[in-house]
């Protein structure tokens, strides 16, 4: 895939109604943010089951986008579509229109492998390789053909710092990362993750397996990261979304009339602030309230 | 009153569970313990007569009483290890091919073949051996040969017990290393073969022990040829367990004897390989683990 930087700077159709808009109360998004990924009628399947539905949204450059909606809702399902990750899966299939910067991520001649390389994913249990620090965060480098030591030595020390993580490693980048406590190994999976340089940072409840002292650290490294990258996270906890995001996709499930199953539908999504304290959907105040979910 | 019946019958049970669990695991130990104590017995006179002479010589003579094993020690590892290049690098091949590429259907009738495979009885290989390698190949009866049909035998087993090894897998694991954007064949060296290590050196080392041990389907392909220490795989030689199997019929006193002390040279040396893969698996477990 080749990546038309051109497409970066086609500014945001006003004629999208929550995008951009004027006075919604969202001062440091100018109105030519790009769009990173743009999304029209996605669905996903896993072989008969229709797990999310109609989906249209647009994920602006260098801001943090929260998916929120109860268990269920396809928030996870969603995110794992933006780098293919449901191509391991048997069974599992995008449809609808998914395009990150004009391109459609599900073209015949798009590699997955290289869509990966551009849009990265931190899991929510933290994964690191039965490998040393160094090598954890080597790794992607390595594979996308970096050989050279003094470089690859340049890039982990980066990326540990830009993980918040190199004060506490640094002596022992030989020892194995399975020895971390859970806040540090998944601080290892972001460094990793940043190390290849990706545009987009996939989140997957990155904090839901952490203490509240480790998930404050991740969220602060989420704000700094954002200068740097485009974050799309996933998370359960709405207190979460409000602390740092700039906008909020809320996620519902409902009755799918077609299989009689629950299947996800985006509810509502603007800017985090307006989501969180003026809502245009009735469902989306009654979660955010907690009377629902 | 109720619920102290109900404890006092639960701890019954619980007992008589721990008295079978600990009969079972002794009955293993006891077992095991006459095996060495009757076996080390009877090979005795042999060590006696020879001494060291019997693990470093080279002639094998019941008439003149010589007997010295090193030819069949030989004869072992060299046919186990021509077994394991082979059977290794295809058995995980294979493993790594139904659990990370096969399409579904493809899988089920593949791991059903592999595991009738590893019940045929070992007569079968042999003779096919003999008739297809031996005689139509023209390799003869030969170290290599013999290597062959260890390789044929023990490779289903690997590949059954490391497919099952590398199916443990966490898939998340395996999606840390694709959402770097690493191939299929990059994540496999990343995740899958890290984590299945210790398993991996266990299948392999149950395949070994098979292969040090089999009887007949070596001894009737390995040529029966006394003395033979080379690494010319074309050559005929002999192996502990057939050495046993074909003499043991028409021997006595001191032969009995050397032939008994074979069997437990045999069994030391599987227990060596037992203990030495214990080691590097657990090296490599504490490693990965980071203590």
């Amino acid at each position: 895939m080749t990546a038309d930087d051109s497409h970066d700077d086609i500014p945001v159709q006003r004629a999208a109604p929550r995008i951009g808009h004027r006075g919604s109360g969202d001062p440091q998004v100018a109105i030519d943010t790009p769009v990173v990924f743009d999304l029209e009628d996605v669905a996903v399947y896993y072989g008969a089951f229709r797990a999310v539905r109609g989906v249209a949204m647009k994920v602006l450059k260098n801001q943090i986008t929260a998916l929120i909606g109860p268990s269920g809702c396809g928030k996870t399902t969603l995110l794992r579509a933006f780098n293919r990750m449901h191509d391991v899966i048997p069974g599992a299939r995008v449809t609808g229109k998914l395009q990150y910067h004009g391109i459609d991520l599900y073209g015949p001649q798009v590699s997955a492998t290289e869509v990966r390389r551009r849009i990265g994913m931190v899991f929510q249990k933290p994964n690191p390789f039965p490998k040393s620090i160094y090598d954890n965060v080597a790794f992607g480098p390595r594979v996308n053909g970096t050989k050279n030591k003094i470089e690859l030595d340049a890039i982990v020390e980066k990326s540990l710092r830009a993980a918040a993580l190199w004060d506490e490693v640094k002596d022992r980048l030989g020892s194995s990362a399975l020895g971390m406590s859970g806040g540090q190994q998944q601080r290892l999976c972001i460094a990793r993750t940043i190390a290849v340089e990706p545009e987009v940072v996939l989140m997957d409840e990155p904090c839901s397996a952490l203490d509240p002292i480790a998930t404050a650290r991740i969220e602060e490294l989420m704000r700094e990261l954002k200068s740097r990258f485009t974050i799309v996270i996933v998370t359960h906890n709405m207190q979460q979304a409000a602390r740092v995001s700039d906008r909020t996709a809320f996620f519902t499930a409902e009755l799918d009339s077609a299989n009689d199953r629950r299947t996800g539908i985006l509810v509502e999504y603007d800017v985090t602030q307006k989501i969180f304290s003026n809502p245009s959907d009735e469902r989306t105040e009654n979660y955010i309230t907690g009377r629902f979910g | 009153m109720q619920l102290s019946e109900l404890h006092a019958r639960s701890q019954h049970a619980d007992r008589a569970f721990r008295v079978l669990a600990v009969v079972a695991a002794t009955t293993v130990l006891v077992v095991l313990a006459l095996i060495t104590v009757t076996m080390s017995k009877r090979a005795w006179p042999v060590l006696e007569h020879m001494g060291l002479d019997f693990f470093t010589s080279s002639r094998w003579s019941a008439p003149e009483g010589i007997y010295g094993a090193l030819p069949f020690i030989f004869g072992t590892l060299f046919t186990a290890t021509i077994a394991l290049a082979l059977a290794v690098p295809v058995s995980l091949g294979v493993a790594l091919f139904i659990t990370q590429v096969a399409p579904p259907w493809l899988k089920k009738p593949m791991v059903y073949l592999l595991d009738l495979l590893a019940v045929v009885p070992s007569v079968v290989f042999g003779l096919w051996g003999v008739l297809v390698l031996s005689q139509h190949f023209g390799l003869g009866r030969s170290f290599l040969t013999a290597g062959i049909i260890l390789a044929v035998m023990i490779t289903p087993i690997i590949t059954s017990l490391s497919r099952e090894v590398i199916e443990t897998t966490p898939q998340t694991d395996k999606e840390a290393a694709l959402a770097l954007g690493a191939t299929r064949w990059e994540m496999i060296g990343a995740s899958v073969l890290p984590h299945s290590k210790g398993g991996l050196v266990g299948a392999v080392m149950l395949g070994l022990g098979r292969a040090l041990g089999e009887t007949i389907a070596a001894a009737l392909v390995i040529g029966s040829a006394l003395g033979q220490i080379t690494l010319d795989p074309y050559a005929s030689g002999n192996s502990m367990p057939a050495v046993i199997a074909n003499e043991f019929g028409e021997s006595d006193g001191m032969h009995k004897s050397a032939l008994i002390a074979l069997a437990v040279t045999l069994f030391v040396i599987t227990i060596i390989v037992n203990l030495v893969a214990t080691a590097i698996v657990q090296r490599s477990m504490r490693r990965s683990r980071g203590t």
